[in-house]
């Protein structure tokens, strides 16, 4: 089975962001005032071929422990489709 | 004469200015590519500058799977020099032979320019020609040069003497040019625990001829064939 993973890597919380501070600045130049707290990160997705969900999500942390975010200064979130991609 | 191989990854830059550096310092310098397996009997690695696999995912991340990044394991748990100059420095921190990171400079722009840093750490293969507390004048020349680690990391570092060049806090009054990155502690260089891998920012090989300027950054390269004179001894 092949299962579609979403790979969402934050900077970790505490870090500073320049990019997120950037964003910011730009949002409120823009008028928006109330917008607060920007961080900026990074998605990633992949096709996963594993025989089960649990399989492929196991699998796919492995892949974000060893390349896909760095365990010193991000954290990742990930979301593994349920649904088999057609194919 | 030690034997200095420069490797190569594709998006290196600075490779040349290594190779003549170390050649000038008296090494027999020669270049090793990425997907070379073998060190050809290497003393000293560097690791250039540029900007490998074009800095995709996080800089540094990806060169850190080339086939001769296993080699240059080997070397450094064999006790072997390995210096990372800027985008080796980052190299290095990926593959774990330094702790940290190196993350976008706090004022977000690339700062291509000469900083003040201090060595202090002359206990390595690639510092043991400076003076104590040198203060040498180096080009940066990088958009992700701001040294990250956990807290705890941090103490280890200056506990142990790993922070091998700083630059000059940005509370100093002009002529030196400080921290341009918005390092932790005003890093801009470290060791590993045995002293044999060093990671720095700044440049030493755009700093290593009268042609070029300046030529603070000429002590790295003698060091190499220092040490390897006092090790073959």
């Amino acid at each position: 089975m092949t299962f579609r993973v979403h790979v969402r890597v934050m900077p970790r919380a505490g870090l500073l962001d320049p990019q997120g501070q950037a964003v910011e600045h730009a949002l409120s130049a823009l008028g928006f005032e109330e917008a607060g707290a920007v961080r900026v990160g990074r998605a990633i997705e992949l096709d996963v071929d594993a025989g089960s969900r649990d399989e492929a999500e196991a699998r796919a942390r492995l892949m974000c422990d060893k390349l896909l975010a760095n365990p010193v200064t991000e954290d990742y979130l990930l979301d593994v489709e349920t649904d088999r991609c057609p194919g | 004469m030690p034997r200095v191989a420069v490797v190569r990854f594709p998006g290196s830059n600075c490779d040349f200015d290594a190779l003549r550096a170390a050649e000038s310092a008296g090494a027999d310098a020669y270049f090793v590519w990425h997907r070379e397996a073998d060190l050809r009997g290497a003393d000293v690695v560097v690791l250039p500058g540029g900007f490998s696999y074009g800095d995709y995912l996080r800089v540094g991340a990806i060169a850190r799977f080339s086939p001769v990044m296993q080699a240059v394991q080997r070397h450094a748990a064999a006790g072997g020099p390995v210096l990372g100059i800027c985008n080796g420095f980052q190299i290095l921190c990926e593959a774990h032979l330094l702790p940290g990171a190196l993350l976008r400079n706090a004022g977000l722009s690339f700062v291509s320019k000469p900083v003040d840093v201090i060595v202090e750490q002359i206990d390595t293969a690639f510092t043991c020609d400076y003076e104590p507390e040198e203060r040498l004048r180096l080009p940066v020349a990088h958009g992700d040069g701001r040294f990250v680690a956990a807290p705890d990391t941090l103490r280890m570092l200056e506990a142990e003497g790993r922070v091998v060049l700083r630059y000059v806090a940005a509370t100093e009054r002009s002529p030196f040019q400080p921290n341009p990155n918005g390092s932790a502690n005003h890093i801009a260089g470290i060791c590993n625990a045995g002293g044999n891998v060093v990671g720095i920012m700044p440049h030493p090989e755009r700093a290593a001829d009268r042609l070029l300027g300046l030529t603070g950054g000429t002590g790295f390269f003698s060091s190499m064939i220092s040490s390897h004179q006092e090790s073959s001894n």
